[in-house]
């Protein structure tokens, strides 16, 4: 759990400094409010609205700590001058977990609260304490499965959708080369492209070919394979854990155990000292990348060469991302369920990624020339919009997150960790994985 | 004496003299001497019992219980949450883990820091820069400490293990394997303690008379027997305030394993997963916070008994030591 939290923090506020530059040049100066959300009904009482954030949204500059292009805030204030927005924001999403889950009961919390895909499905257990945002006017904002997975059993949705991460292949141009192989964004796209085994042959082509692992970590590469799998640790129904009979996962283990008993993991623990400087030094080729992930190599390795592949093995795949949900017990829940639905409209999630590349989950927002036309000049100027909104469009599968899921998955990643540092064979460390699993309750 | 008297003022002297009621001057008075102790230390009572005593009863009773954070409600399980703490297996490695840094922090922190007083108990140039000096490492943050010693300790790319290698020494996988985990771990603990421990020590040389060297000076003691039989006997009570402050802090250890690596689990196989990680785990991570006031009672069980076992061993060398002075004056009466 610690892996995804950790890094949308680092990659928010990395790819921060890069996309502001990047896309400089391709604002367009329209304010226009949704018009599916405008204040029609609302009544002009002068209200006090706080909204709570962690890391970089992009909304504010102000308030987040960044040099941003669009101050989406003071926008919304303009427009309503009966609104005064107060707008907090917490320095990672893990403090922002416990302010959330502490008060969430007894009270206390923000009109609005941010909350990070990690620790949805426990706020889905308290679903009653949120107020239903789901709104007929604004079927088909989202991607859809941004949406079904805040959505609980009786249908009520609990949050707007924010950003995303659409995953990629991102990959060191030199160490491509050195292996011999074609490292133009093209043809390694069309390496890429294909299912899972299909990556692996490729990578054994490249460490046979230098000696080297092809991949960061077991962990890293797992976290990309069981978000392809619909149903993976927990019934859907029951919610009981399902994963040691679940075949895809001891198929993903084997796998995985096989590939790095083959070399093609160079064992580096994910946002490690040692794996930030085994990025710059060339210890691994490709990583798989979510678009927040662009900013952390470019920080890592700022005198790298790094490209993009525009394609994801076994179809594709998503990373993180984030909801703003409204506390039921909120004295205005009317009003800040206005301002949710604004921020979270095409037009202010296009100018959030303008601000700080917080890739967006609005469908039209996607398609809107300022993602579209966004391009990075780390990654030899790849097409990063037009590369992520198809990767965003080539996620088929919302895998099923229970109450457990972070607690199996880290067990998960551990029994991995334990075979790629060589403290257990793969067939021990599955039988301690059972056995953490059997734990779990 | 009728004369002195002045007048307007008459004595019953007939009357026999009763006790006069007392006045409320009086009584305040006498309030004051009985109330004022207990009111001067009510201060500390009320925020201890605040943010002290009802935390701990309030965690005893989320201990027995199914606990639900969010709603503040909670299901009556008996022990069962002790019982599962106490057959995880987790829960063991942790113990383990915690005694093998508390050990190879406090043993070490409690000698060096001893012998440095000493050095800085002799007539040295410029004493105020050397004993700040030694104070440096506690002033810096616990997180940023870990911080630069994890990276100094890194597998693959770390200071630690290229200055081994440049002496042709293998490199140690510090994440990894247990035993370096925990020495970097207690590392990082001794590097902060260490001189917050030298200094307090230092104080209590300060105040062993001077005389008591020159006599054994002029008995023919050299420097290690008047440190040995004058120094060390004389910083015995501070030395158990160090000795009793640094156990309880060693098994409490918590900012330095958790950021030891970035994932602040204590390791893939719990390598260096403390009590004090276990249950943070346990609460924040699993969102079972019943089984954590488990934990967390557990841990204070441990601590209370580690701390009378230290009270028992310092009565007794109290003890004896006090005996052997007896047995000295006695000799000196006898003689």
């Amino acid at each position: 759990m610690s892996l995804s939290r950790r890094s949308t923090h680092l990659g928010i506020a990395a790819g921060a400094a890069v996309l502001t530059l990047t896309l400089a040049a391709c604002s367009g100066g329209d304010t226009t409010d949704d018009p599916t959300t405008s204040d029609t009904g609302s009544s002009d009482e002068p209200v006090t609205l706080t909204l709570a954030t962690f890391n970089q949204f992009g909304y504010s500059g102000e308030s987040e700590g960044g040099d941003y292009m669009y101050d989406l805030i003071a926008e919304y204030e303009e427009a309503h001058p009966n609104v005064d927005i107060v707008y907090n924001v917490a320095d990672t999403s893990n403090t922002a977990r416990e302010n959330f889950f502490t008060k969430l009961g007894p009270g206390g919390l923000a009109d609005i609260e941010a909350i990070e895909v990690d620790w949805l499905a426990e706020a889905l257990q308290y679903s009653d304490l949120l107020a239903d945002l789901s709104n007929p006017e604004l079927d088909g904002r989202w991607l859809d499965w941004k949406t079904a997975a805040a959505t609980d059993a009786d249908g009520r949705l609990i949050g707007y959708g924010t950003d995303i991460g659409p995953e990629a292949i991102c990959y060191n141009v030199d160490a491509i080369e050195a292996a011999g192989m074609d490292a133009s964004r093209e043809a390694m796209t069309a390496a890429i492209d294909g299912d899972w085994d299909n990556f692996f042959a490729l990578g054994q082509q490249y460490t046979d070919a230098t000696g080297k692992g092809f991949y960061e970590e077991n962990a890293a590469v797992l976290q990309a394979m069981i978000g392809q799998v619909a149903v993976p640790y927990e019934d859907q129904s029951t919610g009981e854990i399902i994963a040691l009979d679940n075949p895809e996962v001891k198929a993903i283990y084997d796998q995985l155990t096989a590939a790095s008993a083959a070399g093609l993991s160079a064992g580096l623990s994910q946002w490690g000292d040692d794996w930030a400087a085994g990025m710059a030094n060339g210890d691994f080729a490709v990583m798989p990348c979510p678009s927040w992930m662009l900013g952390v190599i470019n920080g890592n390795a700022p005198d790298g060469n790094w490209d993009i592949a525009n394609a994801f093995p076994g179809g594709g795949g998503n990373w993180g991302g984030s909801y703003l949900t409204v506390p039921a017990s909120g004295a205005n829940v009317e009003a800040a369920t206005e301002l949710a639905a604004w921020l979270t409209a095409p037009e202010q999630q296009a100018k959030a990624f303008a601000n700080v590349g917080a890739f967006p989950s609005q469908i039209d927002a996607a398609a809107s020339t300022e993602v579209q036309e966004a391009t990075n000049a780390f990654f030899n100027d790849a097409p990063i919009g037009e590369i992520f909104a198809e990767r965003a469009a080539a996620v088929e599968v919302a895998p099923y997150k229970g109450a457990l899921y972070f607690q199996v998955n880290d067990a998960m990643v551990n029994a991995l960790r334990r075979v790629d540092e060589g403290v257990m064979s793969a067939d021990e460390s599955w039988a301690q994985f059972e056995a953490d699993v059997q734990a779990i309750s | 004496m009728t004369i002195t008297q002045p007048p307007g003022v008459d004595t019953p002297a007939s009357e026999p003299r009763k006790p006069a009621p007392p006045t409320f001057r009086q009584r305040l008075g006498r309030l004051d001497v009985k109330l004022s102790p207990y009111l001067y230390i009510a201060p500390f009572w009320i925020v201890f019992a605040l943010v002290g005593l009802f935390p701990i009863i309030y965690t005893a009773v989320i201990a027995f219980q199914d606990w639900d954070l969010v709603r503040n409600t909670g299901e009556f399980t008996g022990w069962d949450n002790f019982a599962f703490v106490l057959q995880d297996r987790e829960f063991w490695f942790s113990l383990r883990n915690t005694f093998s840094i508390f050990l190879l922090s406090s043993v070490p922190q409690v000698i060096v820091a001893t012998v440095i007083a000493a050095m800085l108990d002799k007539n040295i140039r410029s004493k105020t820069f050397w004993r700040m000096g030694v104070l440096l490492p506690y002033v810096v943050a616990p997180v940023a400490v870990a911080l630069i010693f994890s990276n100094m300790f890194g597998d693959r790319y770390g200071l630690v293990n290229s200055v081994l290698g440049d002496f042709g020494i293998d490199p140690i996988a510090w994440h990894v394997d247990i035993i370096p985990s925990h020495i970097a771990i207690a590392t990082m603990v001794n590097f902060r303690w260490t001189g917050y421990n030298a200094l307090i020590l230092l104080a209590a040389m300060q105040a062993i008379p001077r005389d008591l060297y020159e006599a054994a000076a002029i008995d023919g003691a050299g420097t290690w027997r008047r440190f040995f039989s004058v120094t060390l006997p004389q910083i015995r009570p501070t030395m158990i305030f160090v000795i009793i402050t640094s156990t309880i802090g060693g098994l409490q250890i918590f900012d330095e394993p958790r950021m030891y690596d970035t994932n602040g689990q204590g390791g893939s196989n719990h390598q260096w997963e403390t009590i004090t990680l276990y249950l943070y785990k346990t609460g924040w991570g699993e969102f079972n916070f019943g089984r954590a006031a488990a934990v967390a009672w557990l841990l204070f069980i441990i601590i209370v008994a580690i701390g009378l076992l230290n009270f028992a061993v310092t009565q007794r060398l109290i003890a004896t030591d006090t005996m052997a002075k007896k047995s000295k004056n006695l000799k000196k009466v006898t003689k």
